[in-house]
């Protein structure tokens, strides 16, 4: 229960970087530790205590494996945050090359 | 115990991620966290994520390197600064108070209920014949979701592409 | 910001003439054994495609540019996304192999999965390595103004 108050609060840091500051890269940065944060609350949601990784062997039977649809979910999610990261950054060298900054106040300011 | 320290380490460089000054400095300081994730992932014995998190953040890295040139901007407390940050503080105290309130539904951590992942664990090896059984659910059992990941990165592909090609000329001022 | 017309110091070179191909082949190992022990196709399509992208970091944009052309990688990433689809008609054929009841532990088992894994893996590959190539190009000619 603590752990999962952990991770949103490792939420909450993101969304204030998202919310309150200037620089286009550190909104990036912002969205990117809200990104891990969500995807550590999902596998986190799967875990078993005494736990085992759920991947069978030769020569053991594995009686209680954690639960593998978190995971299989999650792997997904992370190449496609990758993605979005992508995207918004060449949208930042975009938006630098026509307004010659990356602070947010100045591009309302100016009409390209 | 090793779980707790762990996200406790994620915070304090999270904090120092979003604080720091210096563009390059708070990238880096983005990479101890994704470093810090990786291993939580890997103590929650889940080795899949783990590979995959740890190429992925390398690769994200990476990127935000090459487009980071200046420093940051100083915080310019002008005129409603004080109340912005109020009122931000504000809200996520709201919004911890009302998830403390959500999270007591969940299960307890450490016993999930199963309901769907037992039948799979049960039956994946002779229904799929893979030892694997993460990549048995995600590209046999739930294969859509692999062919939709496809999609959305085709879309990336071509946002990209878009964004960065060159419009004829450039108009001088 | 530094030039990245000659790329990096000597040490670096040295290295990297060293190294990558060892890392493309750990990334083919990674996504070969995807059923069998922890990895998968994204895994490794990632790992391919930053063995690329050392070679385009360590030896500066021109001399990649000359070797590798986008279209050819845009085929590469639509090649992956059509064996998948491929893939998937085969398992509507109802061969026995592609239900994957036999050889537990081998690489040729469990169906249709490894020619999943191998085709997930081209297209993550070659559309990460299009993503950051069209990158490079846009931040060059931002620091060329």
């Amino acid at each position: 229960m603590s752990l999962y108050f952990l991770c949103l609060i490792l939420f909450c840091i993101g969304l204030y970087c998202i919310v309150r500051k200037r620089n286009i890269i550190k909104i990036i940065i912002g969205l990117a530790i809200v990104e891990y944060a969500v995807n550590m609350f999902f596998v986190l949601i799967g875990y078993r205590i005494h736990g085992r990784a759920p991947i069978l062997s030769e020569d053991q039977v594995i009686q209680n494996m954690v639960d593998p649809l978190p995971q299989a979910l999650v792997l997904t999610t992370i190449v496609i945050g990758l993605a979005i990261t992508a995207v918004l950054v060449s949208i930042a060298i975009r938006i630098y090359e026509k307004y010659g900054t990356f602070d947010i106040t100045k591009i309302r300011r100016l009409k390209g | 115990m090793e779980l707790h320290l762990i996200l406790l380490f994620m915070i304090f460089a999270s904090i120092v991620a979003v604080e720091m000054e210096d563009l390059i400095s708070s990238v880096i300081a983005l990479s101890a966290v994704g470093l810090g994730v990786s291993l939580a992932f890997l103590i929650a014995k889940a080795p899949n994520l783990a590979i995959t998190q740890l190429v992925v953040e390398i690769l994200c890295v990476v990127i935000l390197i090459r487009a980071t040139i200046k420093k940051e901007l100083p915080l310019v407390k002008d005129g409603r600064w004080f109340f912005n940050t109020i009122a931000t503080f504000l809200f996520l105290f709201c919004f911890l108070g009302f998830a403390y309130f959500a999270l007591k539904e969940l299960p307890n951590f450490g016993a999930p209920i199963m309901r769907v992942s037992a039948e799979y664990l049960a039956t994946g090896l002779e229904k799929t014949g893979s030892t694997n059984l993460i990549t048995a659910i995600a590209l046999n059992f739930r294969n859509y979701d692999s062919l939709a990941e496809a999609v959305v990165l085709f879309a990336s592909i071509i946002g990209v592409l878009t964004i960065a090609r060159k419009i004829g000329k450039i108009h001088e001022k | 910001m530094k030039n990245n017309q000659a790329g990096m110091s000597l040490i670096v070179k040295t290295i990297t003439r060293l190294t990558v191909g060892l890392i493309l082949i750990y990334g083919i190992y990674i996504v070969l054994r995807g059923h069998i022990s922890p990895g998968g196709g994204f895994a490794g399509g990632v790992i391919i495609a930053l063995s690329f992208i050392h070679l385009m970091l360590a030896f500066g944009k021109n001399a990649v540019v000359k070797k590798i052309n986008e279209p050819g990688c845009i085929f590469w990433a639509s090649f992956g996304a059509v064996i998948f689809l491929f893939a998937i008609y085969l398992s509507f054929s109802g061969k026995r192999y592609f239900s994957g009841k036999e050889a537990h532990f081998k690489i040729l088992s469990s169906g249709i999965i490894p020619l999943c894994d191998i085709a997930v893996s081209v297209l993550v590959g070659a559309g990460l390595f299009v993503i950051f190539y069209a990158l490079i190009l846009l931040a060059e000619r931002k620091e060329e103004k």
